[in-house]
């Protein structure tokens, strides 16, 4: 290795430099997740296991727990996935296979140009416009309709779950619509002729392609957006309703565990402090393990797409 | 990509040229740094502001970043002092380094904001009737209870939705104080913070989150400053004081608090202007203050803050009303004046 007769000096202090930088992502992060822990042995030692569990949010009584936020974090989020993998993956298509070629950059920039805006200005324009607009179109005749099911019970104020869901949603479109669509343009070109000469239709072709080809690829823009929609706290906590309590209704408040860490962090101290990093800590683990879990299963996805086998 | 450059080229021209037709600054001003409350910070930069104008050799550095945060820096000595809307408490004043004063500068209100489009502002409610809202025990703007106290209004049959402040903030901790005071339900089941556990309602983050919600949802309640309601004519509550009259907001009757509390308010100023007595008192209204050490290390920095004090009592009193603060009374004002004397260096007071 490094010890290797003959190697250029140069090239070696390039790889030991490139090695420090290296180690230095490293370390942070250890010492990122050491420091939390650290900070928050407090609300640890005096909760335990409970702190997973328990639903009580009370600074007043200094009794805290982390359920209700791990729960919205966990539903917003699967809401924004639910409806944005859709529409980001065929606004992918649409690009790369039916847009005329006029339209294809004009579409792909104003979709990039999405994530570029600063998520506190989604919260606002969430605030008064998706909120408003979602109230009395969508969750007002659903209760009505559809109340009877617990997930669109009433009564129907506005900020829930479902809004920050649905905001989040939007602002993921452009990392899984982008990835989705340098993926597909990975398939080659003479695969997609080969399937249409044999007599299939564009949907064949596309189904066929995409099956063979872009799953894996799709699952990692997925997961991409999910690692955005954990985190994003902004936006979620000025549509959420900030209500710490475990919800069965899309339509009901919950709370984000980013959110409770922005809206408390300031004016906090002692124990409630404590709490709010081991809530912090739990982000981290939270993210970590979704993260873990796309890895292993994007490899099962390219080892079965490698075989050949199709979805 | 030539045009974008031109673009950015321009753009960084037009900086180099502002800043190079700026006046150079004066010869190293006396620079004071300061961290804390949010609440007082367009008033307390219209101060600076003023004060620096006026007196160019000291500059003021002002970080608001909350109550808490202010409490922690003045604890830490990182700043030369900080500001608060809660008092300290015991426990907090422990960690102190040395004595401190909490020195009043403003009185802050907080009123209770609504959205009924076919009610005017100054709907009627009594200290329980509040409470019973936010308890979550009267859930229906018709509810006889309202009623009672609002017999010329149509109050229509709709769902009350409870706002409140996600974020901790001393506006929460006044209006909580306030409730905790008025109402033993209240004190019993939920008490007083900077953040506590709603009984009901949804959280938006900061004044503008509050009002943001109320705005856009019929029927919500909630509270937020005087200020930001007036500023966004946003429909007031009228309560019931301790006097027995329903009064509206307005910056006389939240000094009429201050003067009411005047005669038995502390040597320390840590007091709770809440349900104070007076004929047009605001009842939930809370003193702002600055937290100043006795002890001052640096002679200079303490003589031009104790100076800044004097002049923020009288001079920047003038300032309160056009931003919608309320003056300190006058016995309150020289009560202050006096405490300034305690401020030293190395024996001599600064004064």
């Amino acid at each position: 290795m490094a010890t290797r007769t003959g190697r250029n000096p140069k090239d070696l202090a390039f790889e030991r430099a490139s090695a420090i930088f290296a180690f230095v992502v490293l370390a942070l992060t250890v010492l990122l997740f050491a420091v939390l822990l650290r900070e928050s042995l407090p609300a640890l030692r005096k909760f335990g296991a409970r702190f997973l569990v328990s639903g009580t949010w009370d600074p007043v009584a200094d009794q805290y727990g982390a359920l209700p936020f791990l729960y919205g974090t966990l539903a917003s989020s699967f809401i924004a996935i639910l409806i944005a993998v859709p529409f980001g993956v065929g606004a992918a298509i649409f690009i790369t296979e039916f847009a005329p070629a006029w339209l294809k950059k004009p579409v792909a920039f104003l979709a990039e140009l999405l994530a570029a805006i600063p998520s506190v200005i989604y919260g606002l324009w969430g605030i008064f416009v998706l909120v408003p607009v979602l109230r009395d179109f969508l969750m007002k005749p659903a209760a009505k309709y559809l109340g009877w099911i617990p997930l669109f019970q009433g009564p129907v104020y506005g900020p829930s779950v479902l809004a920050a869901g649905w905001l989040l949603s939007i602002m993921i479109v452009p990392f899984i619509l982008s990835v989705s669509r340098e993926v597909l343009a990975t398939v080659p070109q003479r695969q997609k002729e080969a399937v249409l000469s044999l007599g299939g239709t564009r949907w064949e072709m596309i189904r066929i392609v995409i099956g063979q080809h872009c799953i894996p690829g799709i699952f990692g823009a997925m997961v991409l957006g999910l690692g955005r929609a954990l985190g994003e706290t902004m936006a979620v906590t000025m549509v959420i309703g900030n209500r710490p309590e475990v919800f069965l209704s899309m339509f009901q408040q919950g709370y984000s565990m980013a959110a409770v860490i922005a809206n408390e962090f300031a004016e906090a101290g002692g124990l409630q402090l404590s709490s709010l990093i081991l809530i912090g800590l739990l982000l981290f683990l939270v993210t970590f393990v979704v993260n873990l879990a796309a890895k292993w299963i994007l490899k099962k996805m390219v080892a079965r797409a490698s075989r050949g086998i199709g979805w | 990509m030539g045009r974008r450059f031109t673009f950015l080229a321009a753009i960084l021209a037009a900086v180099a040229l502002s800043t190079a037709g700026a006046p150079p600054a004066s010869a190293d001003p006396l620079m004071i740094n300061g961290a804390g409350a949010t609440f007082p910070y367009p008033l307390y930069s219209k101060w600076f502001f003023e004060y620096s104008n006026a007196n160019p050799g000291v500059r003021f550095n002002y970080q608001s970043i909350g109550s808490g945060g202010g409490i922690k820096q003045v604890t830490a000595g990182t700043v030369d002092f900080g500001a608060t809307d809660a008092p300290m408490t015991e426990e907090e004043m422990r960690k102190l380094p040395g004595p401190i004063l909490h020195i009043p500068t403003a009185i802050g209100a907080v009123v209770v904001v609504y959205n009924l489009d076919k009610v005017e502002s100054g709907l009627k409610l009594t200290p329980d009737v509040l409470a019973g809202i936010f308890l979550g025990k009267i859930t229906r703007w018709n509810d006889p209870k309202i009623a009672e106290w609002n017999k010329t209004v149509t109050l229509p049959n709709a769902d009350i939705v409870v706002t409140h402040r996600s974020d901790g903030s001393g506006t929460t901790d006044i209006f909580t104080n306030y409730l905790a005071a008025v109402n033993t339900e209240w004190r019993a089941k939920v008490g007083r913070g900077k953040s506590v556990y709603w009984p009901v309602g949804l959280g938006g983050k900061g004044n503008e989150g509050v009002s943001g919600v109320v705005k856009q949802t019929p029927g919500a309640i909630g509270y937020v400053e005087l200020a930001y309601a007036r500023q966004n004519r946003m429909k007031v509550v009228s309560l019931r004081n301790r006097d027995g009259n329903f009064v509206s907001p307005t910056l006389e009757g939240t000094s009429s608090a201050a003067a009411g509390a005047a005669k038995t308010m502390p040597d320390d100023f840590r007091v709770s202007l809440v349900d104070a007595p007076g004929k047009d008192a605001w009842p939930i209204s809370g003193l702002t203050w600055l937290l100043v050490y006795k002890e001052q290390k640096d002679a200079a920095k303490g003589k031009a803050l104790v100076q800044f004090l004097k002049w923020a009592l009288s001079d920047g009193q003038k300032m309160a009303a056009a931003l919608d603060y309320a003056a300190l009374p006058k016995p309150v004002v020289e009560k202050v004046d006096k405490a300034l004397r305690q401020i030293s260096s190395g024996g001599k007071s600064l004064y």
